[in-house]
């Protein structure tokens, strides 16, 4: 029986999507079998993060409508072994699809897989009351910046609200030098005003940038920094004790993850 | 440059302090949903009570709303925390 995760966030535009990709690869990569599916309706983004725009036939909608079967529209990616896309519809809106749709095709998706992993919509409208419906888990992603972690702070209250218990902060696009200068919130900051646990912190990196451009996750690249922390994050999510980078600490941050990658430092 | 020097003579708060305070201020009215109208109700009988017993400093009177773990720390409550200066403790009670 698999596990249900969703990632979420409240605020757009803080990486839900790029999280989802590469969460979601990286569990490929650790060998489970792992399906995304976009429920942002009508703005749909996790297929050409993941590369697979061109391969989409049916969507969630047609799904939960009965117009196919699951299995039809599941994309494989044939890149990573035991990695699906499950897109989102792009001409309809939030409404297409109810809670207890999602509820339903999250239990026939356990079955199947190891990991379901779902990308939420900005908002906590009915996309988001869609994307949680059949989580058991979730990770909600911020920036640290005041308005992400403000809506951050009230995604939290209403998952706990929906019997979402214990959700994972994710910190996303740390910039290093702002936080050494005092002109970014460190992790501490965030995780003092949140009061939940951090599965992971993530460094801003331009990789980012080119591998969304390419549609190949980061995760894949042993070169990105923000790979490596995505990596990590995977590994956490399995259940692995891997330390959280300590970005406050007085030698350089480059330096640091080389060490814990046991990288030469010179 | 006088940013620079300013933070030499410890003058300036850094700018992630500033928006940690902020953060915090906003999220106990996000969380409480209690308004600041509200809180200034609560401000105003508390001086009440206590004006009976003390003379406190009115204007340096701080209080608010906020989260903090509960004593088995397993659990975020919400707390109303209140800094009240006293300035002089009137003896009519004895």
């Amino acid at each position: 029986m698999g596990e249900v995760l969703v990632v979420t966030s409240g605020k757009g535009g803080v990486g839900k999507t790029t999280t989802t990709a590469n969460i979601g690869t990286g569990l490929a990569l650790a060998g489970k079998k792992v399906v995304l599916i976009d429920t942002d309706i009508g703005l749909r983004n996790l297929d050409v993060v993941m590369g697979l725009e061109n391969r989409i036939v049916y969507d969630l909608v047609d799904v939960v409508e009965g117009s196919c079967r699951v299995k039809q529209a599941l994309i494989k990616d044939k890149r990573y072994e035991g990695l699906f896309l499950l897109p989102a519809a792009q001409t309809r809106d939030k409404t297409a699809v109810k809670p207890e749709q999602m509820l339903k095709l999250c239990e026939e998706l356990k079955d199947e897989f190891d990991l379901v992993l779902i990308d939420c919509p900005a908002g906590i409208e009915q996309g988001f009351k869609n994307a949680i419906a059949g989580a058991n888990r979730a990770i909600v992603v911020t920036t640290p910046e005041v308005s992400a972690v403000r809506d951050a702070d009230r995604i939290i209250g209403l998952l706990e609200a929906n019997d979402l218990r214990n959700p994972k902060l994710l910190i996303n696009r740390v910039r290093v030098d702002m936080v050494k200068r005092g002109d970014m919130m460190t992790i501490d900051d965030i995780i003092d005003i949140l009061a939940i646990d951090l599965i992971g912190v993530v460094p801003d990196d331009e990789k980012i940038v080119v591998s969304t451009n390419k549609g190949e996750p980061a995760v894949t690249d042993s070169k990105s920094i923000a790979g490596q922390a995505y990596r990590n994050i995977t590994k956490r999510i399995l259940g692995e004790d891997v330390p959280i980078l300590d970005l406050e600490a007085d030698e350089g941050f480059l330096v640091k993850i080389k060490k814990m990658f046991g990288m030469k430092t010179t | 440059m006088i940013l620079d020097l300013s933070k030499i003579f410890g003058k300036s708060k850094s700018s992630k302090d500033v928006a940690k305070e902020r953060l915090q201020l906003v999220l106990i009215h996000d969380r409480a949903n209690v308004s600041p109208q509200f809180l200034e109700m609560v401000k105003g009988e508390i001086i009440k009570v206590i004006s009976n017993y003390m003379e406190i400093d009115e204007s340096a009177l701080d209080i608010q709303l906020t989260r903090t773990k509960n004593e088995e720390g397993d659990r975020v409550v919400p707390a109303l925390i209140a800094n009240i200066p006293i300035r002089n403790v009137k003896n009519s009670g004895k």
